[in-house]
């Protein structure tokens, strides 16, 4: 029986190809059950790009959309996974370091180095009419089979579906009834072994739709059925204007710019997955979080490239045509003189049923400002001058400085502060002070 | 405090620091100083043109509320919008009194004008719209006259509408919840559609008017798929107000304060 793969959930368990908060360390099963979509939007032209980690039988894989109108052939396209990585690794949460000068020669050196965290049956057409299922179209595009459905009423889309061997979760009658009455149509994809075989690939590639509508929001409902606990989401949009936020959520800046300890160098995964689950936690399980925004033609400092021209536009870029080329910057971190008309907004999203009952609902803001997930390393200096600011920057300084970064670090992640504190080859942390010594200095 | 407009300065500004201190607010800070400044200046000199006593009350809370609903990075559509609240207020005027509520004109005017300013209708959190509403709702009781029938009809017919679309579809509740947990649902409801000057006098009257701005209002939001739909709505019905106060003629209204129409 084929698994049934709703929009943005993965119903196997999944071993993770991807996400972006890879340093090489890392380890490769930091986020389950995560999905990465791309939506470029300009008006109502809208192209959604959705690329999954299936590691399963490829024969099990199928995926349902909702989409808010009929679907021609040439609306549909393979992408190649290529793309999806370069977004995530140049948008990334990235690591950088500085090195302090020598306090004596009051001489200011710095580096900056970005940590790339990129990682890695015609008969069933009489049944589907008495059913008042219509299968609208179907197409072969790639490796992937596609039909186009409409239906007049749910139970018999579901029971449709359930007849042609997919597999539905509870509740999937009462979502799929919402989205029809709200004139919407389903895009079902699944993969045809022959087509696949003939790729010579041993994954599935991104699946991109255009088409145009005025609904700004991108559907999970249905992906919340699974009683699997919570999703990973990862949603990139590629806008004209400025940031994109969730209308029916929160949209909350990941805390950044923080120094953290050294030794997290070695732990940045850990460290991003520990501080990204405190902070899902601190907002109730219920904000969407912006990891990104950025003008797309530089990054500073970049944790990869930015993307090409024709890689903006495999990814549905429209309205570049005409406008002066994306090159790659040979120093990319000094802004190009002339930005390009497209913004780039990098969301991260937890969600179930229960914390996000509804769909993203989507608007563009007109904030244009840059915001990046960056942490900070600073080396000490280790010099041996021994003038009177060296040796205040010795004792008072740089101990006052350590024990701040093992404070954010314990804020940030949750990390116990002995822990940190040992780690850092700082002793034992200082016990905290009884209230009533506050009481009466 | 006789006056509302007391209670009413004190949460919206309530709701701004908050916003400010504790919540992600976009944009820089200057924009939420600018506001005000900007709205008591050109108040204080259109009053000076117009030979009137000046009030802060009243520019005050509509630039709180423009603070609190229409965010830019740009001084210049700050102004804009501080210029359109005041001046609206003094030049479009039928029967003796101001035909638009301010900030809504200034919300709508420049959303139509610039992709540089924008409404983020769900950045507060469930904790924050619930303290809001409390707060509105306990200014309600505390000051409620005849005309504020208006709100309760609004939010009643709106809520009505939500819930309807949501047992049509067969969403569960949670749904059509989180869909009237918006502040600018409040701040609507509570402060714009509720303003004494611009409202029907005779109560069916309002009560019609409330019902007929929540169905355009849902017409724009849910066929039109426009997030800011009841601003549109309050602002394309606004010239109802003066038919229906020549068809259903009642008592005009003025502040406690016994100042005249031109303070608000």
């Amino acid at each position: 029986m084929r698994l049934w793969m709703l929009m943005l959930c993965l119903l196997p368990a999944v071993s993770q190809a991807f996400c972006g908060f890879y340093v090489a360390r890392a380890d490769t099963g930091l986020y389950n059950r995560s999905s990465k979509v791309v939506m470029a939007r300009d008006g109502e032209r809208t192209v959604l790009t959705m690329a999954n980690d299936f590691q399963g039988d490829v024969k099990d894989f199928a995926i349902v959309i909702p989409v808010p109108s009929f679907i021609e052939r040439e609306q549909i396209h393979v992408a190649s996974t290529a793309v999806i990585d370069h977004l995530d690794a140049y948008t990334a949460p990235r690591l950088v370091e500085y090195f302090d000068p020598n306090p004596c020669r009051r001489l200011y050196r710095m580096e900056m180095k970005a940590m790339n965290a990129a990682a890695p049956g015609e008969g069933a057409v009489a049944r589907a009419k008495a059913l008042g299922v219509t299968v609208e179209a179907r197409y072969t595009v790639g490796e992937y089979d596609i039909l186009i459905l409409s239906a007049t009423e749910s139970a018999g889309l579901v029971t449709w579906l359930k007849e042609n061997g997919y597999r539905l979760p509870a509740g999937a009658e009462a979502v799929v009834g919402s989205y029809l009455k709200q004139g919407m149509r389903f895009f079902v994809a699944r993969v045809n072994l022959d087509e696949f075989a003939r790729t010579g690939f041993n994954y599935l590639r991104p699946l991109q739709v255009a088409y145009e509508t005025p609904k700004f929001m991108l559907p999970i409902r249905l992906g919340t059925l699974n009683a699997q606990g919570r999703q990973e989401l990862f949603f990139w949009l590629l806008t004209r204007r400025g940031r994109v936020e969730t209308a029916n959520y929160p949209t909350v800046r990941i805390p950044s710019g923080q120094e953290i300890p050294l030794y997290v160098k070695d732990r940045f995964a850990e460290f991003y997955r520990d501080l990204f689950a405190r902070q899902v936690e601190e907002h109730g399980g219920r904000a969407v979080f912006t990891e990104y925004a950025w003008n797309m033609a530089w990054c500073d400092p970049c944790a990869a490239q930015p993307l090409s021209r024709s890689e903006l536009r495999e990814l549905g870029v429209m309205w570049l045509t005409g406008a002066p080329p994306v090159r790659p910057l040979p120093k990319p971190r000094i802004a190009p003189p002339r930005p390009v008309d497209v913004f780039v907004t990098r969301l991260h999203l937890r969600y179930d049923a229960r914390t996000f009952p509804d769909d993203l609902r989507l608007h563009q803001t007109g904030d244009k400002s840059n915001f990046q997930a960056r942490y900070v390393l600073r080396h000490p200096w280790d010099g041996s001058d021994d003038c009177p600011e060296a040796k205040r920057y010795r004792s008072e300084l740089l101990p006052q400085r350590l024990r701040q970064q093992a404070d954010n670090l314990h804020r940030l992640t949750g990390w116990p502060l002995a822990e940190i504190y040992r780690a850092m080859g700082l002793g034992e942390p200082p016990a905290p002070e009884p209230w009533w010594k506050r009481l009466w200095p | 405090m006789k006056d509302p407009r007391h209670l009413q300065l004190m949460a919206l500004a309530g709701m701004l620091i908050y916003g400010l201190g504790w919540l992600d607010f976009p944009g820089p800070r200057w924009v939420y100083l600018l506001y005000p400044v900007s709205a008591l200046a050109l108040q204080w000199l259109f009053c000076r043109w117009r030979g009137v006593r000046f009030d802060f009350r009243s520019p005050l809370i509509s630039s709180l509320s423009l603070g609190l609903l229409l965010h830019t990075d740009s001084w210049l559509w700050v102004l804009v919008a501080a210029a359109i609240t005041i001046g609206g207020k003094f030049l479009i005027r039928v029967d003796g009194r101001h035909l638009f509520n301010p900030t809504c004109l200034a919300i709508v005017v420049t959303l139509l004008l610039s992709g540089r300013v924008w409404v983020s209708p769900g950045q507060w959190g469930l904790g924050a719209f619930l303290a809001f509403a409390a707060a509105c709702m306990g200014m309600w009781i505390v000051h409620h006259t005849r005309r504020s029938d208006i709100t309760l009809a609004f939010l009643a017919a709106w809520s009505a509408l939500v819930f309807a679309r949501s047992g049509w579809l067969g969403d569960p509740a949670a749904i059509p919840l989180l869909h009237l947990q918006s502040i600018s649902l409040l701040v609507f409801a509570f402060f714009m559609i509720s303003d004494p000057m611009t409202l029907p006098d005779r109560r069916l009257a309002r009560i019609g008017f409330a019902v007929v701005v929540a169905v355009t209002g849902y017409v724009l939001q849910y066929h039109f798929h426009l997030n800011e739909g009841l601003f549109y709505a309050l602002a394309v019905c606004t010239p109802l107000v003066p038919l229906l106060n020549r068809w259903f003629p009642g008592e005009r209204y003025t502040w406690p304060t016994g100042l005249a129409a031109f303070r608000r």
